[in-house]
């Protein structure tokens, strides 16, 4: 996929969903980290990134989803990733990071 | 270029600038060829990600984020143990290939992961510096004994030279 990253964002309740949509990689991993910024300036309660429509990231698109963690808990937000299919997975997995997420299947879950 | 038991010419040679927004094309390159030399589809993704990395460590600190350098990658398939080499050559930033290091993921913080992502995907993975400046990066992957029982030699389409 060549096109630039979109994300969706959506306001359910106390909770702010980014939905981006494509490749998360080198050339597209700053437009997520933008978005996140911008989120966490406005402190919901919880910060839920779904990566539904995600079917690749590389490692930058991992150090993103390390520092949206951490800015959440510096804030006191909680983070939750949702749909993570099978190659994000790989991706967690390999950099052993998997178990550092709260990961849900739907963003009913995360909201609950 | 001239690489030791190289016996054939690469079957697949892409000369690519060093723009981030190519990274995909050389991904999807490599999982055609993966596919058809009978990876899994995780494999197949571990891989694409394996490349990515050593493309976006090659621009990233070989040519400073510059776009418009040139990068060369070469392809084979591997007949004895069955898989799939690849060759990364630039004309970047030289380093001694024992400074290149994954880094303790015990310590987790972002950034400093693509090399890690390299060694544990790939059964061999080999810096060195081109004499004539830059870097090659060879890499190597095997089919595990589970893929390659998924594969007929018999087949014609899954035989090769």
């Amino acid at each position: 996929m060549n096109q630039e990253l979109v994300i969706e964002q959506k306001i359910i309740g106390d909770m702010i969903v980014l939905r981006p949509a494509g490749d998360i990689d080198m050339a597209r991993s700053s437009a997520i980290r933008k978005a996140v910024t911008e989120v966490v300036r406005t402190r919901p309660a919880k910060l839920v990134i779904d990566l539904t429509a995600v079917d690749y990231m590389d490692s930058s698109g991992i150090a993103t989803m390390i520092e949206a963690l951490q800015s959440s808990m510096r804030n006191k937000m909680k983070f939750v990733l949702v749909g993570v299919g099978p190659k994000v997975r790989s991706a967690f997995e390999i950099t052993k990071l998997v178990g550092m997420f709260t990961i849900c299947d739907t963003v009913e879950e995360a909201a609950k | 270029m001239v690489i030791e038991s190289m016996e054939r010419n690469p079957e697949i040679s892409i000369r690519l600038f060093s723009d981030p927004h190519l990274l995909s094309t050389i991904r999807s390159t490599v999982e055609g060829l993966a596919k058809v030399v009978g990876f899994s589809e995780k494999s197949r993704g571990l891989l694409m990600l394996a490349i990515d990395e050593a493309l976006a460590n090659v621009i990233r600190h070989g040519y400073d984020g510059r776009t418009d350098e040139m990068i060369w990658v070469h392809l084979w398939r591997v007949r004895e143990p069955r898989g799939i080499r690849i060759i990364i050559e630039d004309l970047g930033r030289s380093v001694a290939p024992e400074k290149i290091k994954g880094r303790d993921l015990s310590d987790v913080k972002p950034g400093g992961l693509g090399v890690h992502i390299i060694k544990e995907t790939m059964n061999e993975s080999c810096w060195e510096q081109r004499p004539e400046g830059g870097m090659r990066l060879t890499l190597v992957k095997w089919l595990s004994p589970e893929e390659l029982q998924n594969v007929t030699p018999t087949k014609p389409e899954n035989t090769f030279p």
